[in-house]
């Protein structure tokens, strides 16, 4: 009887995603088998768990090991990539449980949920075939919807959590299309041959199978980083999730959307760079003014961010559309960047925050530079860093996408990116205004700041000073994970 | 070429056959005892007739979930058996994990709590 | 040691971090300045043994760079945070952490139960670390941050005691005069940078690369204008001429705070700044002369306001602007050592100066409050015969007083003296050395005039206080007299590291080391200097000795008017007054220098500004922005109603988008 051969397996590459997914099995069975109310022992073991696998994946830097007959590999770009997703994770592990207690839907299952999507992030960041970062954007996004309807006996976050997965599957068809077509056009699924082929068979704008595979799959990651005109469940969302998953889901399934976008857009599809780079220029514009401008009239704190990610975004696909050295690795340092101020920005929202969600409007923060001098100064260094002053990670990032977009001769796309970042101070500066300048319109009673929402807050103001005055030392990690593709 | 597909198309024919001569069958054969109930059309234990837009208890959506859950996953199991042999070691491993996965997802399911109706 | 310089800047920055972010919480007096006084003194040691290792090196190694990060890689411009060891930054970190530990130490007895304690720890370690950053930066941008740094920490100390207006108002006036010398600072980079940049393709601020570059640049021209800008940023910093009058009123400021900032270190830092840049700016004859002429006016211009001054610290500030004339006096004539030496004597002096009054003022204040006085504990008009209730401070005073007003054996002396000779004698300014010289020693006279006034008013004679209070004065604490007993010392030893050519050979050839350690620093600039300076200038032995003698004479004379007014013969001053009371009240008014500025500068800016924002800021500026912003507001209203909340219209959107994008594509 002959054998299946069974292709050589280095396991190597995503013993991370093993570790995480053991590790959230298991918290799933200790959350059911362990009679306590209090979930706070859950959030310590996930983040050393968590701090655990970024020591493992951060010792994995300058390896390359191919996997799974080249559908999963360990790069620079993944391990960067992975870094940002462990960091969002950890850092929204620690604003979770105050908030989660407050709410009274402090259920043991968020951790493993966590746990899940960075799994999922992982094998977008690293799939080198379309399958595997399917897989991975699956595993990521179903997680997801549940993380948004987390708390259950709130109304609006069981529509964040329904809008998502309705439209999240809609968007799916679209993207998983797209892989169809791709195949169909080059017979692979996989990235490397996607490329070779297109390339062998001269396969570029003329070929329409191609080029709609690639267009739908664009559209697919456009949905995940809330790309106008696919950003509507983006405020509707971010309002209604639990406020620690809102910080996470700004910053990591973001970032996991851009990596599996920069590794398909420069690998597979180098032959159409001079379609996705016109679309995503006229995609970079739509999306920073519709969010900025849009974001100007919100007053609800969490709207106002989520229309600032929208912007955000907007902002990195500025990078993303140069698709030269300097924009991409100025994406990879702005999404670290975003990871550290919007998780902190969503930190002192959630000490501001009361319980049912209550106490979530711009005039909420009222008098807070007098009552909680501390964590207004932490708020104002987010906010700033976000409206991209200097000396903060915020300014570094836009300079280095928008001095991508200034290489590649899209003069105007930078033109318009810093406008844009100029009318963005305007929502940033409101809150300010109100932290600074509006005395309370009450007593604060305040929740005490627990120590893993202080050790978050260090963490992110840390994070974005030092990105800020000296960014090189974590520029020069990107440049080298970019330059694998 | 297409002879391949004779299998299936005999099969295709001996199913309607086999619905086609049962029902008539049992028509000719069976006594007929009418009634209102009986005559109504069949759905699955409802009462057909009223809004649709009424509500279920959510109890069928669990159940019903997690049936398809498992189910689904059984069936890559024929894959597997048939291939056992060839497989070798390699696919017992693999195959132990999934069922492990699984199982892990089912212990947690049971003290959930979602397997008991009330 | 020398690659454990960065550890120099970062003790005092911990220091900063703990007491400003924790100081509220620690709450323990001995902690919080414990903390502070430890941190500068580690520095001090790490500095102690990179001189040590320095010393021990041959004079053409002493110079040594350390990278601590990249920290700004822009195109041409390549911008480490890196450290440049050499021997004069070895002078200023040795002053900056020896003189910092000393105010620390004493400041723990100062502001002993005074309401934010913590705050003006952490503070006085912030300002150390900036001050550090400024006097170790390899480059112009590194020193510019030290230089912002210390004007930001210089602003919070002035308005330390934020709620007395006076202090607030004195706060703002420092932070505004020093922006405007800040403004020229950058101008100057950038024209310097730029210069080389676009002529020889040379794009550094570094002041290595500058400097074995500098060949390249030429005589006057672009070179006069980067230095005047520099030089406008010393004046800023270092309270010269236009802009100097920040400094007396920072005297709202704690006392250790003037003495350490306003005294010692920080207002040196323009004259530092001239010497790290002398072979740039040696090449201007111009800006030289600008600077000796500014310096030399300076110190005569501050000494007279400062003879008519009944506050004490206030008195010691015109002082202090007074001797930066003096420095700045002796860069202008191109004696840059004979200007970082004054710069270090005066640091030993002028800070136990400083720390003397302090300790004064805290005895006064504290016995006045006793006696429930409300007269001014630091009027000198209310002090008198203190020497006996106060012996340490009125000795380490007595004898920093001497070592001001140039008597010889002591540190001013020496510096002083060399000053005032090289600016009689050196190349560069022809018949202008004459005037530079009379107007240095008529400025010397009046210092020891002042300043022994100052010292016959405070401890001699009859005590002015109530008696019920005079019981209450009694000598400081420990922790207060042990700064000024080092300090007091150091103002007479301090200067004999640096004797004259002349004495040293008398005593049997005495090398001036100050003068050689200094030498390899300042060689470039006395290489240029050849270029144009004239020849002949010889001077025989025997006029330096003539002038030395006269420069002794000129002090005593000061010193003989001030004992005869203010102990002799006590009615004196008030005849004086009555006799001239136009000058005395030009002179008592600080020659109308405030309302001068008010006048000319003030007032029009403020109508200027009234009007900007009146007539042209609300009309034309914020109707062109409300309208932009409502068009812009508009659009968001409009955004907002799309953004509807039903799903079928999100997913129409998407399909909407798609089928855009698609058919764009395809049928293109």
């Amino acid at each position: 009887m002959d054998m299946i051969t069974i292709p050589a397996v280095n396991l190597t590459p995503i013993l991370p995603e093993i570790i995480l997914s053991v590790l959230a099995m298991a918290l799933l069975l200790i959350n059911v088998f362990v009679q306590s109310s209090k979930k706070t022992y859950l959030s310590y073991i996930s983040f050393i768990g968590v701090v655990g696998t970024a020591v493992l994946v951060g010792s994995g830097w300058g390896t390359h090991i191919e996997s799974f007959s080249g559908a999963v590999v360990q790069d620079n770009f993944a391990t960067f990539f992975k870094m940002i997703f462990l960091l969002a994770a950890g850092l929204a592990i620690l604003i979770a449980d105050q908030y989660m207690e407050r709410e009274d839907c402090n259920h043991g299952e968020l951790y493993p949920l966590i746990l899940f999507t960075v799994v999922g992030m992982m094998l977008m960041a690293a799939g080198t075939d379309l399958m595997t970062i399917f897989l991975g954007l699956e595993v990521m996004s179903v997680s997801l919807y549940v993380l948004a309807g987390f708390n259950r006996a709130n109304t609006k976050s069981n529509e964040a959590g329904l809008k998502y997965f309705l439209l999240g599957a809609f968007s799916t068809g679209f993207l998983l299309y797209g892989m169809a077509l791709t195949y169909g056009a080059t017979g692979s699924t996989r990235i490397s041959v996607i490329a070779t082929q297109a390339g062998q068979m001269g396969m570029s704008s003329g070929n329409i199978l191609f080029l709609a595979g690639m267009l739908l799959i664009l559209t697919g990651f456009c949905f995940k980083i809330a790309v106008v005109p696919f950003h509507m469940w983006t405020p509707d969302v971010y309002e209604g999730a639990p406020t620690p998953m809102t910080a996470f889901m700004s910053a990591g399934p973001k970032a996991a959307g851009f990596a599996a976008a920069l590794r398909l857009l420069l690998i597979a599809f180098p032959t159409l760079q001079a379609d996705w780079s016109q679309l995503l220029w006229v995609l970079a514009v739509l999306t920073m003014t519709v969010g900025n401008i849009t974001a100007l009239r919100q007053d609800n704190i969490k709207r106002i961010l989520a229309y600032s990610s929208i912007a955000h975004a907007g902002y990195a696909l500025v990078g993303m559309a140069a698709g030269n050295s300097t924009g991409t690795a100025g994406i990879l340092f702005y999404m670290l960047s975003y990871t550290f101020m919007n998780i902190g920005a969503f930190a002192v929202i959630i000490l501001v925050g009361k319980k049912g969600e209550s106490n979530g409007n711009v005039q909420d923060f009222a008098g807070l530079g007098f009552k909680h001098p501390m964590l207004a100064v932490a708020m104002t260094i987010f906010l700033f860093s976000l409206s991209g002053m200097p000396p903060t990670a915020g300014f570094i990032g836009k300079f280095y996408l928008f001095s991508g977009a200034i290489q590649k001769g899209y003069i105007w796309l930078a033109v318009i990116g810093v406008l844009n970042s100029a009318a963005s101070v305007y929502y940033y500066l409101r809150v300010m205004v109100y932290m600074y300048m509006k005395d309370p319109t009450e007593d604060f009673a305040w929740t005490k700041v627990s120590a893993p929402i202080a050790l978050c807050l260090v963490l992110s103001v840390a994070g974005t000073m030092v990105l800020g005055i000296v960014p090189s030392i974590i520029l020069q990690y990107a440049q080298e994970a970019i330059k694998l593709i | 070429m297409l002879g391949a597909y004779l299998p299936i198309l005999l099969l295709v024919i001996v199913a309607i056959a086999f619905g086609l001569v049962s029902l008539t069958f049992s028509s000719l054969i069976g006594p007929k005892k009418k009634s209102a109930l009986k005559l109504s059309p069949y759905e699955s234990g409802c009462e057909p007739v009223g809004t649709a837009r009424d509500r279920f208890s959510i109890k069928f959506y669990l159940i019903a979930m997690l049936f398809i859950l498992f189910d689904i996953e059984a069936v890559f199991l024929y894959p597997w058996a048939i291939l056992y042999k060839k497989l070798g070691v390699f696919g017992l491993v693999e195959m132990g994990l999934f069922i492990v996965i699984l199982f892990v997802g089912y212990i947690y399911v049971w003290k959930k709590g979602a397997l008991e109706w009330e | 040691m020398f690659d454990n310089v960065w550890l120099i800047p970062l003790f005092p920055l911990i220091g900063f971090l703990i007491n400003g972010f924790f100081g509220k919480k620690i709450k323990n007096e001995a902690v919080i300045g414990g903390i502070g006084t430890l941190m500068i003194f580690l520095s001090f040691i790490v500095s102690c043994g990179i001189l040590m290792q320095m010393i021990g090196l041959p004079a053409e190694q002493r110079v040594f760079e350390k990278v601590v990060f990249p920290w700004i890689h822009s195109g041409n411009l390549k911008v480490d945070m890196a450290f440049l060891l050499d021997p004069l930054s070895c002078v200023m970190i040795m002053v900056v952490t020896g003189v910092g530990t000393l105010i620390h130490l004493y400041s723990i007895g100062y502001m002993h139960g005074e309401e934010g304690f913590y705050r003006f720890f952490a503070y006085l370690n912030l300002f150390c670390m900036s001050m550090l950053l400024l006097v170790l930066g390899n480059n112009m941008l590194v020193m510019f941050i030290g230089w912002e740094g210390v004007g930001l920490c210089s602003y919070l100390l002035i308005g330390y005691y934020f709620h007395k207006k006076s202090a607030g108002d004195a706060a703002k006036k420092a932070f505004v005069m020093n922006r405007v010398g800040d403004f020229g600072f950058l101008i100057g980079m950038f024209t310097l940078f730029w210069w080389f940049g676009s002529n020889h393709n040379i794009w550094t601020i570094n002041f290595t690369e500058i400097k074995a570059a500098s060949h390249l640049l030429p005589y006057g021209g672009v070179v006069t204008v980067a230095t005047l800008c520099f030089f406008l940023g010393a004046t800023g910093k270092s309270a010269q001429l236009p802009l100097y009058t920040w400094l007396p009123d920072a005297m709202e400021g704690p006392t250790p705070v003037s003495a350490l900032i306003h005294a010692a270190t920080m207002v040196t830092a323009g004259v530092y700044m001239i010497g790290r840049m002398s072979f740039v700016f040696i090449k201007s004859p111009e800006t030289m002369m600008v600077v000796a002429v500014i310096g030399a006016a300076t110190a005569i211009f501050a000494a007279t306001i400062g003879t008519a001054q009944n506050d004490i610290k206030r008195v010691l500030a015109y002082s202090t602007v007074s001797q930066l004339g003096f420095m700045f006096l002796a860069m202008g004539v191109g004696a840059f050592t004979a200007g970082i030496f004054h710069l270090m004597t005066h640091a030993f002096f002028k800070a136990c100066l400083f720390l003397g009054s302090g300790s004064v003022i805290h005895s006064m204040h504290h016995a006045l409050h006793h006696a429930h006085s409300h007269d001014d504990a630091q009027d000198m008009r209310n002090m008198g015969g203190l020497k006996s209730a106060m012996p340490i401070t009125f000795i380490t005073f007595l004898v920093s007083t001497i070592a001001i007003a140039g008597i010889p054996g002591f540190s001013g002396f020496f510096s002083k003296d060399e000053i005032l000779w090289q600016a009689f004698s050196n190349p560069f300014h022809g018949q202008l050395n004459m005037v530079l010289w009379g107007v240095g020693a008529i400025a010397a006279c009046f210092t020891a005039f002042y300043m022994f006034r100052l010292v016959f008013m405070t401890f001699f004679g009859e005590c002015r206080i109530t008696p019920k209070a005079k019981g209450h004065l009694h000598e400081s604490p420990l922790v207060i007299t042990i700064p000024l007993m080092v300090l007091g010392l150091l103002a007479v030893v301090g200067g004999y590291i640096g004797l004259p050519k002349l004495i040293g050979d008398m005593l049997g050839g005495i090398p001036n080391y100050f003068e050689h350690w200094l030498e390899p620093v300042f060689a470039q600039a006395h290489e240029y200097s050849t270029q144009y300076a004239h020849a002949g200038g010889h001077h025989s032995h025997s006029l330096e000795w003539g002038l030395m003698g006269l420069s002794v004479v000129i002090a005593l004379i000061g010193i003989t008017i001030a004992f005869t007014l203010y102990i002799k013969n006590t009615e004196l001053p008030g005849k004086f007054t009555a006799t001239f009371p136009a000058l005395h009240r030009a002179v008592y008014n600080k020659w109308y220098m405030d309302e001068l500025y008010d006048f000319a500068i003030v007032n029009p800016c403020k109508a200027l500004g009234r009007f900007l924002w009146k007539g042209f800021d609300v009309v034309v500026i914020d109707g062109i922005v409300n309208g932009v912003a409502n068009v812009v507001l508009g659009f968001s209203g409009i955004f907002r109603f799309i953004q509807s909340g039903l799903i079928g219209n999100y997913a129409w959107s998407m399909a909407f988008g798609v089928v855009v994008i698609l058919g764009y594509y395809v049928f293109k």
